[in-house]
């Protein structure tokens, strides 16, 4: 062995590790230490035992933001696999088959490029400009080339629906990445298997659900955590779309719009790290449900 | 394999009619092709729209005056092209300043990453020593966690060092945050490495400084591409972690992109300036347009590589 092995890596060890104790360990320990305390971000800290837990499981705005982060748990994994799905089977399997090979639709290449580009946008950038899309009046996109006739939709200002338009940014900034994810995991797939199941006369619907899902599947199942996570986020979209942030009254309020508001707005600093807790033992669950759901044989070729 | 062949056999009956079945299905079959196959263009192009739809719609509409966006027809051209938006926007509303500032951050940021990141995880990938195992899942848990957890003590601990509203707090942020996952690729990606190269540099005395700089790092080009393009993009992007260090008396002068244009699209609701809005989208959408058209497969490549891992 060459002689400074010890110096060497504790040498190259030494600042990473330092930064990541500093601001990440350390913050992620003092979230629940914090939680038991009524810290209002200044002056002395006073431990308060579980307090925080129970005012939590009393506040009303608590609960509604767990059901919406739930809602968009819910559903936008599954809008989101179930349309990339689709259109990267077409963009690969979809064209049919010509000598003996497997294509995508005419175009798939042109499509694939297209419909990646939301992913490289910050999602902050994407929430300013469905703020102007959503808009109630005739200068919103989607109002705008609706008939004059027409009552304007109020989307974002409306108690109902303020939650499906968020539910429908992220699914349009999402879809195109996935369609991309899939599409590389389709590319592995052995053509010989099309052509068998082609030769036994399956069609394109039959060799979606019998052989595209099936060898997809361990794919899918890191996107559906992938895109669970991104639902327990989505802080951008409703700090910045939504009307009064989180609202109307509430209505699209969500548990990380939460933790900011009562960390920087309430000073409430101890409230907050409680929220953050609940945060933590949420995603838990939810990554191990996955995990436990979605546990199949993988097939094997 | 069975398993697909078998099933595939069930849905079309016992194996020996399958050939009569499949050649009577066939005039049937093309038919079903054929309405598939437009339905299929269909719904492609009509996503196809709907991405870039909104984003020309930006484009069109900086160009126009207050009335014009208020009239609808958002698709309409502009009655004249002028850049008088554009000069407002990036001037008045500070778009030039937040974009020399995202470009400044991410730069020292993804350089600072990918140094840190590559050595951390070169020496736990490559070198036995106690503790090893332990600082590696250290590193690899931090992918387990939301950010936004830790938001409130982080930003009472950046406090205590003097760091809130600085862009070297920003920056340091930025790496740390960014090393769970730089650490995990490329621990896997140091593995990988052929021994050989590494053996012969040892035979010409080459210290383990100079091994890993001259030697592997050239070889884990591949890995290390991929991973800068993950944490520019990321990086760029962050808009969570500026909103909450950046905060403070003179703050505005140190707003990223994201946050800048953030705070522009509630004022432009005040001033009525939406075309000036518009503008600073646009500012902020094209660079990522032209870079993605350059780097469009590695980008593809990078932002895929960690979900394919």
């Amino acid at each position: 062995m060459r002689r400074g092995k010890y110096p060497f890596i504790i040498g190259f060890l030494a600042v990473p590790v330092a930064l990541y104790g500093t601001f990440v360990v350390a913050a992620y320990i003092q979230t629940f230490q914090l939680s038991l305390t009524n810290w209002s971000g200044l002056g002395p800290i006073e431990y308060i035992g579980f307090d925080n837990f129970v005012k939590l499981w009393h506040d009303d705005l608590f609960w509604k933001s767990v059901r919406h982060n739930l809602f968009l748990l819910l559903l936008l994994p599954l809008i989101t696999i179930l349309i990339a799905l689709v259109f990267a089977f077409l963009l690969n399997v979809g064209g049919g088959f010509s000598r003996g090979v497997t294509r995508g639709v005419w175009g798939s290449k042109f499509y694939r490029v297209v419909f990646f580009f939301p992913q490289l946008l910050a999602l902050a950038i994407v929430a300013v400009i469905f703020g102007r899309v959503f808009a109630p009046d005739k200068s919103g996109l989607i109002n705008g080339l609706m008939p004059e006739s027409f009552k304007p939709w109020l989307f974002l200002a409306d108690e109902q629906w303020a939650l499906t338009c968020i539910l429908s940014v992220l699914v349009w900034q999402a879809i195109g990445f996935y369609v991309v994810l899939f599409s590389a995991g389709l590319g592995s797939i052995s053509q010989e298997i099309y052509e068998a199941a082609a030769l036994d006369g399956a069609t394109r619907i039959t060799l979606f659900f019998r052989i595209t899902v099936p060898l997809l599947w361990s794919t899918i199942q890191v996107a559906w955590i992938y895109l669970g996570i991104a639902a327990f986020d989505a802080f951008a979209l409703v700090n910045i779309m939504t009307v009064d942030r989180g609202g109307p009254d509430g209505a699209t309020s969500v548990l990380a719009l939460m933790i900011y508001r009562n960390a920087f707005e309430y000073s409430q600093a101890g409230y907050a790290s409680a929220l953050g807790v609940v945060l933590f033992f949420l995603t838990l669950t939810f990554a191990a449900l996955t995990l436990r759901v979605t546990r199949r044989e993988t097939v094997e070729l | 394999m069975t398993t697909n062949l078998s099933s595939t056999d069930a849905l079309s009956g016992p194996p020996g009619v399958v050939p009569a079945r499949a050649a009577g299905r066939r005039p049937g079959g093309r038919r079903e092709f054929n309405a598939f196959t437009g339905l299929a263009h269909v719904s492609l192009i009509v996503w196809a729209l709907a991405t870039a739809g909104p984003l020309i719609w930006v484009v069109l509409a900086s160009f126009k005056t207050n009335t014009e966006i208020f009239l609808g027809r958002p698709y309409a051209l502009p009655e004249s092209f002028s850049f008088d938006t554009y000069v407002s926007a990036w001037s008045q509303a500070h778009v030039g300043r937040y974009f020399l500032n995202s470009v400044f951050v991410v730069t020292l940021s993804t350089v600072g990453t990918m140094l840190f990141g590559s050595m951390a995880a070169y020496v736990l990938a490559r070198y036995r020593f106690p503790g090893n195992r332990f600082i590696y899942f250290l590193f690899v848990s931090g992918l387990a966690f939301p950010t936004f957890m830790a938001l409130v003590p982080l930003f009472f601990i950046l406090k205590g060092f003097g760091l809130i509203n600085t862009f070297t707090g920003l920056i340091l942020v930025y790496i740390a945050y960014s090393l769970p996952f730089t650490v995990f690729f490329l621990a896997a990606f140091f593995k990988t490495l052929p021994k050989e190269m590494e053996e012969a540099a040892v035979m010409d005395g080459a210290s383990h400084t100079r091994t890993f700089f001259q030697i592997m790092v050239p070889m884990a080009r591949s890995g290390l591409v991929s991973i800068t393009i993950f944490n520019i993009v990321g990086q760029w992007n962050q808009y969570l972690l500026p909103v909450a260090i950046m905060q403070g008396a003179g703050a505005d002068s140190k707003w990223v992109l994201t946050q800048g244009i953030a705070n522009i699209s509630t004022s432009a609701g005040y001033q009525a300036e939406w075309a000036t809005l518009f503008a600073a989208l646009t500012l902020a959408i094209l660079p990522m347009i032209v870079v993605y058209a350059i780097f469009q497969r590695q980008i593809q490549a990078g932002l895929t590589a960690g979900a394919l891992k």
